[in-house]
């Protein structure tokens, strides 16, 4: 083994990454083919535009040793409408669940569990109720897992927003 | 001024200074070629495949240092397109390639030639753009020959719909870029530079390891002087030859796969490799964690994804190569350091060069297929410029051509495209109009037949390309690893159905000779370069030569199989 190989040994870690691109034609499938090309992991992204701006930002999270998160910041910025790449250490996520039920459930034990995760009752009609539940990302998973006794009918996940403390 | 967005591509290209245009008309981009009839800014090359023309412009950027330019039709034009963008961007070759698309109001109901374009097309460009508005296109165009030719060079892509190119609109060609997402790092980092230069001066066998980067950035003269200075030897990868000169005394050979034995021993037993504009790609370094083992590296690169995607440097420096070469030569001549005598390295060299040159057995019965390159290395050297296809023949021109300028040598490394020989020859013999120099493209009979509707092009264009041909009857690369690897079953490999290479050359107009003899070669040879027209010579050579030596697939360089006798 020589001298460059501790780092191939790295850890494999989550890396929340955030993107800021000109909002232009293709720009989602040139960020989404790269990593399909490079056969980097997408768990999650989301894109929404920067207000007054001609970009967008988009989070990412990713997995991978410390090389390959070090080659995807690289790859990403050396992609021609990108204009800035963030990796994040220490940053506030969120992540926003929507859950539908049948309105015969404990409707009180329902809300009740979603205000742990500061969620709450979105809408209610004949047949169904909508929860929501904005908490981090590892929280929501919990909260999922925790409402499948209620037996949803449909769960909507957002994907991650994140930002630097 | 007003004018049609086609008019608008034909005054862009006459702006950026274009001579010459290698293309295929079609529909969607028939306005265009209307304006193209209509001017004489530059000349346009008909090739007879959309390929072709990418390569041929490739041919041309690669002998020039220019961007090429090449324009094709929607559709099918398109895809047959993608196979020389793809080498290009392989190589990071500047290119600007223009395709015509279906009009906007078609695009996306799968209309007549219409293919997602700028969908295939990226992953193998630098960039690629679909122009949706006529006011865009000068900017566009603007950028994208910003784009292909700063930075680490590479292909870009603009695809134009028919009714963009049909209406009208005001032409201001843009003096300057504003491009606040696009700006590639060309100074070094000044302290990274210093530690660079600090690891030299504590080296006792450092090795300069020279890429295809010192050709792209134009600084074979800085890398002589640098290894000169400081008496530092050199070996250069597939895509660098030419970079040392082979006659130069720091130089010792090609590394890899079918690297010199002294070549591949420095790279296992330097302590410090200076890597110059190479990336470690895996027909350089076989076994990655046997590489340069025993170096602690400098890795100079101006992409910084090239650095630490497969060998994680000690001292990396992002930047041009040009300009951190010369930063380096002054740095050892501000004397801020001292060096070691690195002689004895040197010596230890010169040794292994000495106990195992490359050469061949050669025959007195058959031309051995060394034998041509070598007998055209004595008799043109210099005066040729060197195009080569894929396989065994272009291995052995990289080994046994006497190289002693950069851009002398044109050849596909990274994507390995065979039917690149002779449309890149004819880009080259463009380049060299004008000049007493030689478009040759050593090629093998399986390569060969890839691409060769273009023997017409070079016909009607006057562009004097001689091919040689390596003629074992074989696809030989893959006959050798058959023999080796896969207990010599020989699918698919045998060539022994063959056209007469003679009478199709001359069919197409051309100049053939078919030789089976030394003295039959070298006067095929000499009567080719007096005609000055393209043509063909088909050498019968020996079948089962080996391209040697070799590093195995997953092997260390030092594990070399070597050749066997002929000292």
């Amino acid at each position: 083994m020589n001298n460059f190989n501790h780092y191939y040994d790295s850890e494999t870690t989550r890396q929340v990454i955030s993107v800021i691109v000109l909002n232009e034609h293709n720009v989602l499938s040139r960020i989404v083919g790269l990593f399909s090309a490079r056969g980097y992991n997408i768990d999650s992204l989301t894109v929404a535009p920067i207000t007054d701006s001609q970009y967008s930002r988009m989070t990412i999270v990713t997995t991978g040793d410390k090389r390959v998160i070090d080659q995807i910041v690289k790859q990403l910025n050396k992609l021609i409408p990108v204009l800035r790449v963030n990796e994040h250490k220490n940053v506030i996520e969120k992540d926003t669940v929507l859950m539908k039920f049948s309105i015969d459930n404990n409707l009180s034990d329902i809300d009740v569990i979603a205000r742990a995760y500061h969620g709450s009752i979105q809408n209610v009609t004949d047949d169904s109720i909508i929860v929501s539940a904005t908490d981090s990302s590892a929280r929501i998973m919990n909260f999922i897992k925790v409402m499948q006794k209620f037996n949803p009918l449909e769960v909507v996940r957002s994907g991650i927003v994140a930002m630097e403390r | 001024m007003r004018m049609t967005g086609a008019k608008m591509v034909v005054e862009s290209l006459h702006q950026e200074g274009v001579e010459v245009v290698f293309g295929y008309p079609g529909g969607a981009i028939m306005n265009v070629y209307d304006e193209i009839y209509k001017q004489n800014y530059f000349q346009h090359i008909l090739n007879r495949h959309e390929q072709a023309s990418i390569i041929a412009a490739e041919g041309y950027a690669r002998a020039t240092g220019k961007v090429g330019v090449s324009i094709v039709t929607s559709g099918p034009g398109f895809t047959n397109a993608v196979t020389g963008l793809a080498d290009a961007y392989m190589d990071s070759i500047p290119l600007v390639v223009i395709s015509g698309q279906v009009p906007t109001t078609i695009i996306g109901s799968d209309g007549f030639q219409e293919i997602d374009a700028v969908g295939i097309s990226r992953p193998c460009t630098k960039h690629n753009y679909l122009v949706n508005r006529i006011e865009d296109l000068p900017r566009i165009i603007k950028e994208a020959f910003h784009i292909a030719s700063t930075g680490r060079p590479g292909p870009v892509h603009v695809d134009i719909p028919k009714d963009i190119t049909a209406e009208m609109g005001d032409f201001i060609y843009p003096s300057e870029i504003n491009l606040p997402t696009y700006k590639p790092t060309v100074n070094y980092n000044k302290k990274q530079l210093k530690r660079a230069m600090e690891a030299i001066s504590n080296a006792k066998k450092p090795l300069l390891y020279v890429g295809g980067g010192a050709i792209l950035s134009n600084c074979a003269f800085e890398i002589r002087e640098l290894a000169k200075k400081l008496n530092i030897p050199a070996v250069e990868t597939l895509m660098a030859r030419g970079v040392m000169g082979d006659e130069n005394p720091l130089f010792f050979g090609m590394l890899g796969m079918h690297g010199e034995f002294s070549a591949n021993m420095a790279a296992h037993e330097t302590d410090l490799l200076i890597s110059l504009g190479a990336r470690f790609d895996d027909r350089v370094t076989g076994r990655l964690d046997e590489f340069a083992s025993k170096a602690k590296i400098i890795h100079v690169d101006i992409d910084p994804t090239s650095i630490a995607k497969l060998v994680v440097p000690d001292y990396p420096i992002v930047g041009d190569l040009k300009i951190t070469v010369k930063a380096m030569i002054e740095a050892i001549e501000s004397g801020e350091n001292e060096f070691n005598d690195y002689t004895n390295w040197v010596e230890l060299l010169r040794d292994y060069r000495e106990k195992e040159p490359l050469r061949y057995i050669d025959s007195n019965e058959v031309i051995k297929p060394q034998w041509p390159i070598q007998r055209v290395g004595h008799l043109l050297g210099a005066k040729a410029v060197i195009s080569t296809d894929v396989g065994q023949h272009q291995m052995w021109t990289a080994q046994f051509y006497p190289f002693s300028y950069p851009r002398q040598w044109i050849t596909s490394g990274g994507l390995g495209t065979m039917g690149f020989g002779l449309p890149a020859a004819m880009g080259v013999a463009r380049a060299l109009k004008g000049t007493d120099k030689v478009s040759i493209n050593f090629t093998g009979d399986g390569s060969i037949l890839m691409n060769i509707q273009e023997l017409m092009t070079c016909v009607e264009y006057e562009l004097p390309v001689i091919n040689i041909i390596l003629n074992n009857n074989y696809l030989g690369m893959v006959r050798q690893w058959q023999t080796m690897f896969y207990e010599n079953r020989l699918s698919q490999t045998d060539l022994s159905a063959q056209p007469n290479f003679k009478m199709l050359v001359e069919a197409f107009g051309g100049l053939g000779y078919r030789v089976t003899t030394k003295e039959e070669f070298d006067a095929a040879l000499k009567d080719a370069v007096e005609k000055k027209r393209p043509a063909m010579i088909e050498v019968v050579v020996a079948r089962h030569e080996e391209v040697l030596p070799m590093v195995p697939n997953g092997h260390a360089l030092n594990e070399m199989t070597l050749i066997e006798g002929g000292k």
